[in-house]
């Protein structure tokens, strides 16, 4: 088995780093805003954060290439964002307005900016493991290196989908690399009470030929140098990979949950291993200033507030639009 | 013109598409070099190859979800699910992933592909090997749905499937299989949502799908003999509906039985009743009747399988029951 060690080198130029910094700062921030909009009662429904579990966004995102396809759960915020897609059209989703990434027809577990390469947020659990795979064969057959990076969590492995999509991906050996977010809990339930195995998704690699591999996945240098390694391999024609990626929520599964199942120990375990001063720290160290840094956070925090305003300016999306997009030529008709 | 059997012409609708259009590829099981578990994709992997045409392992759901990515990334899929009851394994992606999420995006992604699937009964398979599923299809907003009941149009429909862009589930009767027919020689397109009138009467309209479309033609010879005149339609394809046609012919008649395959339980025939008598109720003469496989599991012994799809002498004294009535 492949385990990460303590010394994680991340990217070789400092404004990468910084750059990856910023994406953790604002996908925290976002998140932030986006649990305090529900609680507002303005974002309906449901919505799944991804507070705690930035270093992955971010350590992918910055290992991928423009032409890359990120395939998403229902807890994809920070996937989409991380692709690049603006804010405010993330949360103009998510309150139902018309200026929403998908015009307020997805809603938040269903993200997608196939122009930023984000082709989509899934929320059936499991199923977006082989669609991963249907992308990796077209790149594969179209002769492009394209890859496909598909994430998914630790509840997501004891799925018929996973199984058939990790050996469908082996015996082709598609450009695709599968992320299994290990945050240890479904959605109130701990996977390990109902998992036969200790790491829900690496102990299965072996199974499919793929190589064991887990990573602090609260590093998000650790996580960009085994995400570099595996998106090259699927970049060379070498086949698929699996990568566990170690982490926690801090909150709760969705909505309001306030997560009360989890031990109060564990928790507190895990928020000392917030990737985000833990990787602030680095920088810090490194040679950043306490000001370069500050001034990123402010930054972020002027972004997440102009696009709250023009959220929550946005209009309701118009009676135009509910029969429209169901076929491709735009219609919805299924008769004459 | 040749002599060509409803499954050599599945083999030659897939070839024509994929000569004249790179991105059309073909996956599925014992496709192949197997050609097929039916033989209807004989002599495929030998034209375009294992890239283009690709033996899966057991594995529906991967099989639809690879389709699924393929076709909102630039390829034109053809899956097969060998036994459309298997699409029960991968309904998901069917229904939730493909159906959905052209609209759910906002119209950000297409799913140019085709689900070709073996359906229904006739070969005494048992329950599991035998269950027509086109009402499973028909009532999921997102899908096409096409039927074809002989092999002109087997090449015609499954052109016009592959050159759509939207996603089309393509059934094909399995007991129609070994049927023949004389097909035109050349390139054969041919229009979803066309319904066909196979025979002009003036009684009674019987509108027909796949496999029960040669039982009603045959039924309607028989009712002619004894004194009533029926129009047959072929409806072909089940979204889109060609309910212009079929309103029409109805009218004109006065009378519509509908000779279904799919168990009774909102099988297509209970919409097109509803249609009916929304939109032409006071051209009707008499009830509209339908004539469909009853609602159970399909029985494996052939005297029971018998018994079960609506057979020609059914469909003759359903028909003369009500019109004597
Ligand atoms: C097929 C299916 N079953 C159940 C659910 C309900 N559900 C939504 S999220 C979830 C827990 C998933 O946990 P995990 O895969 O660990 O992902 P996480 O939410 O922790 O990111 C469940 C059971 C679902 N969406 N799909």
């Amino acid at each position: 088995m492949t385990t990460t060690t303590a010394v994680s080198a991340g990217p070789t130029d400092f404004e990468t780093k910084l750059d990856m910094y910023k994406m953790q700062v604002a996908l925290r921030q976002f998140e932030t805003r986006a649990y305090d909009l529900f609680l507002e009662n303005l974002v309906k429904g449901t919505s799944h954060l991804s507070l705690g579990q930035e270093a992955i966004a971010a350590g992918f995102a910055t290992a991928m290439q423009k032409t890359d396809w990120t395939f998403a759960t229902y807890r994809g915020h920070a996937h989409t964002l991380a692709r690049g897609v603006p804010m405010t059209p993330v949360l103009a989703e998510l309150l139902g307005r018309s200026n929403g990434l998908m015009a307020g027809k997805g809603g938040s577990m269903h993200l997608t900016s196939v122009e930023h390469g984000v082709m989509g947020s899934y929320a059936i659990i499991g199923a977006h493991l082989p669609i991963a795979c249907g992308a990796a064969w077209s790149a594969q057959y179209r002769g492009t290196d394209q890859v496909a990076v598909c994430f998914f969590g630790d509840g997501s492995v004891n799925i018929g989908a996973f199984h058939e999509a990790l050996n469908f991906a082996a015996v082709w050996k598609l450009p695709v690399v599968f992320v299994c977010e290990n945050n240890l809990w479904m959605e109130y339930t701990r996977t390990s009470d109902v998992t036969a195995v200790a790491n829900p998704a690496a102990d299965r690699a072996a199974a499919y030929g793929l190589e064991s591999i887990i990573v602090d996945g609260n590093d998000a240098d650790a996580v960009y140098d085994v995400a570099s390694a595996a998106i090259a391999r699927a970049r060379a024609g070498e086949g698929p990979s699996m990568i566990e990626a170690t982490t926690y929520r801090h909150g709760g599964h969705s909505r309001a949950d306030p997560g009360k199942y989890r031990p109060d120990a564990e928790v507190a375990e895990w928020l000392a291993k917030d990737p985000l001063p833990r990787y602030r720290a680095r920088l810090l160290e490194s040679g950043a200033t306490e000001e370069q840094l500050s001034a990123i956070e402010a930054e972020v925090a002027a972004e997440v507030d102009l696009a709250t305003e023009e959220a929550k300016a946005g209009g309701v999306p118009g009676e135009d639009l509910l029969m429209k997009d169901v076929w491709a030529n735009g219609g919805s008709a299924w008769r004459n | 013109m040749a002599q060509l059997t409803f499954r050599e012409a599945i083999a030659r609708g897939i070839a024509q598409e994929m000569r004249r259009d790179e991105s059309v590829v073909f996956l599925g099981e014992d496709i192949g070099a197997a050609g097929g578990v039916f033989k209807g994709t004989v002599g495929l992997l030998d034209e375009f190859g294992p890239v283009r045409v690709r033996d899966t392992p057991i594995s529906e759901q991967a099989i639809l979800g690879a389709a699924m990515g393929a076709a909102m990334t630039g390829l034109r899929p053809i899956a097969e699910i060998m036994f459309a009851d298997f699409f029960a394994v991968c309904w998901d992606i069917v229904v939730n992933e493909i159906a959905k999420s052209r609209y759910m995006t906002n119209g950000q992604v297409t799913f140019p592909l085709v689900i070709r699937s073996g359906n229904g009964g006739g070969l005494r398979f048992g329950a599991q090997h035998s269950q027509s599923v086109e009402n499973w299809a028909m009532m999921i907003p997102g899908l096409k749905v096409v039927v074809p009941s002989n092999a002109t149009d087997v090449i015609g429909l499954m052109a016009a499937s592959i050159r759509d862009d939207d996603p089309v589930i393509f059934l094909e009767a399995k007991a129609l299989y070994s049927t023949k027919m004389d097909v035109p020689d050349g390139e054969i397109v041919d229009t979803l949502g066309s319904a066909k009138v196979l025979r002009k009467g003036s009684d009674a309209t019987l509108v027909s799908l796949g496999y029960m479309v040669p039982r009603a033609l045959a039924a309607a010879e028989e009712l002619a003999a004894s004194g009533i005149d029926c129009t047959v339609i072929d409806v072909r394809s089940l979204v889109p509906l060609d309910t212009q046609t079929i309103l029409r012919e109805v009218s004109a008649t006065g009378r519509l039985f509908t000779v279904e395959e799919n168990p009774r339980l909102c099988g297509w025939g209970g919409e097109l009743s509803s249609i009916v008598s929304e939109e032409i109720f006071y051209d009707l003469d008499g009830p509209v009747v339908r004539i469909t496989t009853p609602h159970i599991p399909l029985p494996a012994a052939d005297a029971l399988e018998d018994m079960a799809i609506p057979s020609v002498e059914r469909v003759v004294t359903t028909v003369t029951k009500s019109m004597n009535s």
